[in-house]
């Protein structure tokens, strides 16, 4: 640590300020530091986030982002913040309702307490400065805010933050987050040493000043809530003993293709998939790799798959209606059999839809959006962790059969963080060599095993291997070939490869109760919540197990086992399914959610589904009250 | 060791190659089709060059034009339709050792391929593009393609298309970072040879538009300009291409034309009679996509490990009394 950090400064540690106050043990807690964008709240909490990590603690962060990149001031949509879920044990998901929320402004506030996003009760640290705004309007909504708020039951603390910030910095717009991180420290008995060191990290690239200053105003922060609040908690850590790392979702994408020893990723930038782009651009190249920003997608998949035919498996990274855009391409890939990553993560609806919130949308598109009989493998990230290992296990399969591999990641994992242990690097963790061996005399290009459908491929550069790849229909020789029993063969190969990988798989790890009265069937970033959801419900004594399926295509074998061992069987999903209930919806005309689909038609069980749509997380609370109501059925 | 056996073992491994040695399936395109000069141009192309087969890649979208990796005995890629380039540019990225060469259709490249086409110049890949102009979409049976001429009649416009053909010579050369542009005629095989021949030596994409006859469906599209070498105005330059003595004797307009001269270059891509037979334009010095990328590194499992270990530490929590390596 730089010494010019470091000396002459209050050492306040957890406990050592002088207060006598009550200092309250909790297991868990959920905070939400809200802002106008540009002032900073998401840096304040990814802060919090890691601070707490470092003391041991499990944690979760999700992001709260304005769909616009600057929407108006103090307005009701445009709350920008982080949510921080900080527990005695590893925390999985972004928890329920918040206990204690920050808010630079009454409106951003105003807009999460109509989304239902407080706790009955909820502790709120309100900026006061706007109380005497010489706006009159201004000033009125603020006192008829705090009052009604304070009327409703919300514990309301107003902080003068601007005027506490002004006595440090000129420009308080630009310090109140890192004020508001001292104060936050001081409630949870954090370590401010530790808020120092996320500080010179934060602003590691800029100036020794900026770094100074930030750290007079947390050290400002701490001591002011030292001084005039009666809030003292603390949420007791695990001590770490093993070096864990904590990332967001898409950080970890992009660090799965640098383990996986792939050379190029080539894409177009989409919400909410380009950070993992940004992040790799900046790392990728350091160890010889490329990220290539195409003109479109539809370029970006063709040259991925060109770079795959002539080279080692490539990936190519985007969202929803990018993922639209490259399916003809992926047809191709798997018509040419050419290994291939896609890396898609999920958000809400076309065009700009909902750029910036979570939604399990496109299963089918990753699974039927190509044309044709388009047979490739399905995965699903469920933790960041997973993240990772995800693009390593993905490389490795596409360039073993030889397939496209889809990797469904969604907003929800691309910007929650979360520690997990520190992998340790494997050399099976990469691609082999790419090789260039003259290819024995008499082998043919698609020479298709018959019993596997697999094939070895030929690259560009082998000797004696020289063929032209062709979408067309084609035989082992890749002539193109109309007869139909040729047709039938290259289908059958292609399709029986899913099956040859599909032995290899184990019937998922069932959660809870191995059999009873309801199994809970998900996918992707929802596990955390379902498992926080049966975990709350067995507590009560009800008989409820979970399963989730990181392979979607091909599916394990067993699941139909496992299912039959509950008297229900219900998805949860984070996407579109029909209410039973509406006055129209039957059991002829009721569309389900995209696993419940599947599911049905591969096991012929009648499995329901409880699905949300709300553009964002779903709750272990919500999922709680919707298996019971399941249960009461 | 004897000289002569020296001499043998030299023998032994230069690989030299024939003509059959490019020669991939039959062609099935229709007779006369000017796609078969083109198919001809480029394995003399390939075999006076000596390339590699196994080092050496076609790849094309979707239409008639796009069979012609079919025919080569090299590596092919028949990819989908407008995505030729996109595809040429992954492969080079991937393997900037490997020779590539590209073949697309007017609708291919100018239609649902325009995007990639005008990108593909500004990346200025090392790689020859021919684009087998025949005014027509041949494959799908006759629609009318961006360089159909007006009032022509197909299957799309009955009454004579309305709109006026785009020109994919004032188009290249109006993009950043062209490099290479020159326009043959299938039915000039000797400069189709030679303008092929220097695409495939210029250092950076080559774009030759080559007007291909299509007797399937405009049977007497290019009849004015095979009946009157007047119409055809031949570019010469020590720089550029110069007709053998016998064929200048034939095409005898013919005009000296530095091809380092980018705003005269623009000026005859805008004859519509003559038309240029040439090379137009020629910048050696256009910096290439793969090099500014530098492309084809060699990546041993400890570089990517030392990489993948330093990001691992800027989100590592260590363990307490356990420091975090030195930065
Ligand atoms: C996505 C897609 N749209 C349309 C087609 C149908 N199609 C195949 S080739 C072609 C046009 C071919 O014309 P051109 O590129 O000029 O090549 P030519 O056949 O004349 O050589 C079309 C429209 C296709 N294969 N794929
Ligand atoms: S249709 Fe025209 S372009 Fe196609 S093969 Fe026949 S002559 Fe050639």
């Amino acid at each position: 640590m730089n010494e010019v950090l470091t000396s002459d400064r209050p050492k306040a540690r957890a406990g050592e300020a002088a207060s006598a106050k009550k200092v309250v043990t909790l297991d868990e807690t959920v905070v939400e530091i809200i802002s106008d964008s540009g002032e900073g709240a998401q840096r304040c909490g990814q802060s919090l986030g890691a601070i707490a990590a470092k003391s041991g603690n499990g944690v979760w962060t999700v992001e709260i982002i304005p769909a616009e990149i600057q929407p108006p001031a103090r307005s009701v949509a445009g709350a920008s913040g982080n949510r921080i879920r900080i527990g005695s044990h590893r925390i999985t998901n972004g928890g329920d309702e918040a206990d204690l929320v920050v808010a630079f402004n009454e409106q951003v506030l105003l807009g999460r307490v109509r989304a239902g996003e407080l706790k009955p009760g909820c502790i709120i640290l309100l900026e006061s400065m706007w109380r005497t705004n010489r706006n009159a309007a201004i000033a009125e909504s603020y006192v008829s805010t705090h009052d009604q708020l304070v009327k409703a039951g919300y514990r309301v603390y107003e902080v003068p933050l601007e005027l506490e910030c002004r006595k440090l910095v000129k420009d308080p717009r630009k310090g109140k987050n890192m004020f508001v991180l001292g104060m936050l420290c001081s409630i949870y008995s954090l370590d401010l040493e530790l808020g120092r060191e996320q500080i010179a990290i934060a602003f590691g690239k800029k100036d020794h000043k900026v770094i100074e200053s930030n750290t007079a105003l947390l050290e400002a922060g701490f001591a002011w809530a030292e001084a005039n609040l009666d809030l003292k908690y603390e949420i007791p850590g695990v001590p770490v003993t093993a070096p864990r790392m904590v990332m967001n979702g898409n950080t970890a994408l992009a660090l799965g293709v640098l383990a996986s020893g792939m050379d190029i990723c080539a894409m177009y930038p989409i919400t909410p998939a380009t950070s993992a782009s940004h992040y790799l651009s900046d790392c990728f190249e350091k160890v010889g790799g490329i990220v290539h920003q195409a003109e479109d997608e539809i370029s970006a998949c063709a040259f991925a798959v060109g770079a795959s035919y002539a080279s080692k498996c490539t990936v190519t990274i985007t969202s929803g209606p990018g993922l639209s855009l490259k399916q003809e391409a992926i047809g191709l890939a798997v018509m040419a059999e050419i290994p291939l990553v896609v890396i898609n993560v999920q958000r809400g609806g076309p065009s700009t839809g909902q750029p910036t919130k979570p939604e399990q949308g496109d299963l089918f598109a990753a699974m039927f959006g190509s044309h044709g009989d388009a047979p490739k493998i399905i995965m699903a990230t469920s933790t960041i962790e997973d993240c990772f290992y995800s693009v390593i296990t993905a490389r490795k399969l596409a360039e073993t059969f030889n397939m496209v591999v889809v990797i469904l990641s969604d907003a929800n994992l691309a910007t929650a963080q979360q520690p997990f242990p520190r992998p340790t690097f494997s050399e099976d963790w990469l691609a082999p060599p790419l090789d260039q061996a003259p290819v024995p005399a008499g082998a043919r290009p698609y020479d298709w095993d018959p019993v596997t459908g697999l094939k070895r491929r030929f690259i560009p550069g082998q000797p004696g291997g020289m063929y032209t790849l062709t979408g067309l229909a084609h035989d082992r020789d890749s002539h193109v070939a109309y007869d139909p029993a040729v047709n039938e063969e290259s289908h059958r190969s292609r399709s029986l490869k899913l099956a040859a990988f599909q032995r290899t798989l184990k019937p998922p790890a069932v959660f809870g109760d191995t059999e009873g009265d309801l199994l809970v069937v998900g996918w992707g970033s929802t596990k955390g919540a379902i498992e926080e959801a049966v975990t709350r419900l067995r507590a009560e004594g009800r008989k409820v197990g979970s399963i989730h399926l990181q392979f979607i295509q091909p599916m394990a074998s067993g699941i139909k086992e496992i299912m039959q061992r509950y008297k229900k069987v219900m998805t949860v999903e984070n996407n579109w399914s029909d209410d039973p209930k509406d006055e129209i919806i039957n059991e002829d005309n009721r569309r389900y959610g995209q696993l419940a689909f599947i599911l049905r038609s591969r096991f012929l069980i009648d499995i329901d589904c409880w699905t949300e749509d709300r553009a964002r997380p779903i709750k272990p609370g919500t999922i709680v009250a919707a298996l019971r109501a399941k249960l009461a059925q | 060791m004897t000289l002569e056996a020296t001499d043998c073992l030299v023998k032994l491994y230069e690989e030299h190659h024939n003509l059959e040695d490019y020669q991939g399936g039959v062609p099935r395109w229709c007779t006369g089709c000017g796609d078969s000069g083109i198919l001809t141009a480029v394995q003399r192309l390939c075999r006076d060059n000596d390339l590699a087969p196994e080092r050496t890649v076609f790849v094309s979208g979707i239409g008639c034009s796009s069979r012609l990796p079919h025919y080569m005995k090299t590596y092919g890629f028949h990819g989908i339709h407008g995505r030729a380039l996109p595809v040429a540019e992954g492969i080079k990225l991937a393997r900037p050792d490997l020779d590539v060469f590209v073949s697309t259709g007017d609708g291919d490249c100018c239609s649902i391929g325009a995007a990639h086409w005008i990108h593909a110049i500004r990346y200025n890949m090392n790689m020859v593009v021919m684009l087998h102009d025949n005014h027509v979409y041949g494959l799908t049976k006759k629609q009318a393609s961006p360089t159909s001429p007006l009032g022509f009649k197909s299957n799309t416009t009955p009454r004579g298309s309305t709109l006026l053909p785009l020109n994919p010579l004032t188009v290249t050369l109006g993009v950043q970072n062209v490099s290479f542009v020159a326009q043959a005629v299938d039915w000039i095989p000797e400069l189709l040879y030679e303008i092929l021949a220097a695409a495939y030596k210029h250092k950076g994409l080559s774009f030759v538009r080559i007007l291909q006859r299509c007797p399937q469906y405009l049977p007497k599209m290019f009849d004015p300009w095979l009946q009157d070498p007047q119409k055809s105005l031949i570019l010469t330059h020590d720089r550029g291409v110069r007709p053998s003595a016998g064929l200048a004797k034939i095409y005898r307009n013919q005009q000296e034309h530095d091809p380092s001269d980018i705003n005269r270059a623009r000026e005859i891509a805008s004859l519509e009679d003559p038309i240029p037979v040439g090379i137009l334009y020629q910048n050696p010095d256009v910096p290439r996509y793969e090099e500014l990328r530098n492309a084809g590194q060699l990546r041993t499992a400890d570089y990517i490990k030392a990489g993948l270990e330093a990001e691992f530490d800027k989100f590592t929590i260590w363990p307490d009394g356990h420091d975090a390596p030195a930065a």
